[in-house]
């Protein structure tokens, strides 16, 4: 009976406890950054934003999640039922399981498994699957149009992110998302492969969704894309895992690039901040840069869109890899 | 080790079961719907075994890139699910010898180490366990050694297969006004623009 406690017991309920003390922070972050978003952009527009609700309107997002909860679910009549209702699920869920890999200081992470690059970008090149769902079970052509666009687009631009994180593979030596977090002690890897920072910070962009590539979800042409026929809850888990998967990709640009929990400097006033505040203080700033695009830029064309995935980021991370690789040999800088 | 067990078992039983649904199911999109769950389950198996590095690459390449254009290209079509079903039993003699024929050579595969030892010999590079290596690490040594010739010649195959599609789909169509950067790019104010000086009371 003890060895069933030890052994099989209390590691499910200590797995378990962890990962509500991810989920809790991140469903929590997921609120306030829709909060965030109409906040700072309204700030960029010289106009108030959310301040009725509460002090400052900090309980909007709140509110808006219980007018969300209590409005009526609409399955379309000419919907494909099941597929419509797994496909916001799908959705949600991919946008929570992959921060089972993310690190949040030495050791501290829920699985700490060797390929833990590979299972990121495996989870996210997942995330295409509940936008094609949605748009074919709404069984309408708008949410087909926008679930082809997207189809097309988050293809495109994963090639290029693939190269990219193989040149930082490539840096670290290691495909443990810990190790590549270590190899940054001294160096943060958007600095020697500046380019390739920019590159990924431009593909998760599409990678999203967001704007200037939220061509899938085109107000002006598509209504609102993929998810026009959704209401209720079905919308709002959408909408959440939009955002949980904008924080997701905030957290593995700064795992990838921004040295994860470190520190930019190990000196005093530096280091008496924990690492889990940096790396939030990471994750928050790559998010302002998110919702900043916003503000700024027009949507991209859609021929555009595609030329500057093929023609643009593919040939330029290929030979970035190549130029990695040939430097790392040559110069003899080859981890391990 | 049961909870393994039953990993294995759920992970297989899922696999099978939606292998079946598979060929099964009257509409070709929930078809795919269901490879994606067999793919998936492949993967878990993988990762089960310890072969991690096979199991993401499953999920990356068979579920992120392959089966998304698969879908994308079976939502197109426009199946008559009913002319689909006639055709069922006028197909089935060569599926079933295709089937066949696969199991055989499976048998043979597997039957092959059992009934000659010294076919094992033949594996010259043995893997090694998997506490000393990790798995990425074992597979790039023998693919980048020992296989590199092959594993080059397989990479070639590929791109003249993406080479050929290209080509059977390439067409330029004439009278079609492109967009050129470079042009675009390059205008002046002095080529774009032309000021006329217009005597008011007389058209241009």
């Amino acid at each position: 009976m003890a060895d069933l406690w030890t052994g099989y017991l209390w590691p499910a309920i200590f797995i378990v406890l962890q990962i509500v003390a991810i989920l809790v922070p991140l469903l929590i972050a997921v609120a306030y950054l829709t909060y965030a978003e109409r906040k700072v952009i309204a700030g960029m527009q010289l106009r108030r934003g959310p301040n009725v609700v509460g002090p400052f309107g900090l309980l909007q997002p709140l509110a808006d999640g219980i007018k969300l909860l209590f409005k009526e679910t609409i399955l379309p009549a000419g919907s494909n039922r099941i597929v419509f209702v797994l496909a916001p699920m799908v959705t949600f869920v991919l946008a929570l399981v992959a921060w089972a890999v993310i690190p949040f200081g030495p050791n501290q992470v829920i699985a700490d498994i060797n390929v833990g690059v590979l299972y990121l970008f495996a989870i996210s090149s997942l995330g295409v699957y509940g936008i094609i769902m949605a748009g074919w079970a709404s069984n309408s052509k708008y949410p087909f149009l926008g679930a082809c666009r997207s189809a097309a687009q988050m293809v495109s631009y994963e090639v290029s992110m693939g190269f990219v994180i193989v040149s930082v593979v490539l840096c670290a030596g290691t495909l443990n998302l810990t190790g590549i977090v270590e190899a940054q002690q001294n160096l943060w890897f958007a600095i020697p492969l500046l380019p390739m920072f920019v590159i990924f910070f431009i593909s998760i962009l599409a990678e999203t969704n967001r704007t200037p590539f939220d061509l899938p979800e085109g107000e002006s042409e598509l209504v609102a894309g993929y998810f026009v026929e959704y209401s209720s809850m079905t919308f709002a888990l959408f909408f959440l895992g939009e955002y949980a998967n904008m924080i997701l990709l905030s957290a593995i640009t700064a795992v990838l690039f921004l040295g994860g929990w470190m520190p930019p400097l190990w000196i005093p006033p530096f280091t008496w901040v924990p690492g889990e505040i940096w790396l939030a203080l990471k994750i928050a700033a790559v998010l302002f840069v998110f919702i900043w695009v916003r503000a700024t830029l027009p949507r991209y064309r859609y021929d555009q869109l595609m030329r500057l995935g093929w023609k643009v980021f593919l040939p330029v991370s290929l030979g970035w890899v190549v130029l990695t690789a040939g430097v790392l040999v040559t110069f003899d800088l080859l981890p391990q | 080790m049961v909870v393994q067990a039953l990993c294995f078992y759920l992970f297989s039983a899922v696999a099978i079961a939606s292998a079946v649904m598979v060929i099964s199911s009257r509409n070709p999109v929930h078809s795919v719907l269901f490879l994606i769950l067999a793919f998936f389950n492949a993967a878990g198996l993988f990762v089960l075994m310890g072969a991690e590095f096979l199991g993401m690459i499953l999920v990356v390449v068979y579920l992120g890139a392959v089966t998304v254009l698969f879908l994308f290209v079976v939502m197109m079509l426009n199946i008559n699910v009913a002319e689909m079903r006639q055709g069922f039993l006028q197909y089935l003699p060569i599926g079933a010898t295709v089937g066949l024929i696969l199991l055989v050579e499976l048998f043979m595969v597997l039957g092959g180490w059992a009934i000659s030892p010294e076919a094992a010999q033949v594996a010259q590079v043995p893997t090694p366990p998997p506490e000393q290596v990790s798995n990425t690490a074992a597979l790039g040594n023998v693919l980048y050694t020992k296989y590199v010739y092959l594993f080059q010649a397989s990479g070639i195959v590929l791109l003249v297969a993406m080479i050929g599609a290209i080509v059977l789909t390439l067409r330029t169509r004439t009278g079609v006004r492109r967009q050129n950067l470079r042009e675009q790019s390059f205008r002046t104010r002095d080529e774009s623009v032309e000021v006329k000086k217009v005597q008011s009371g007389s058209g241009v």
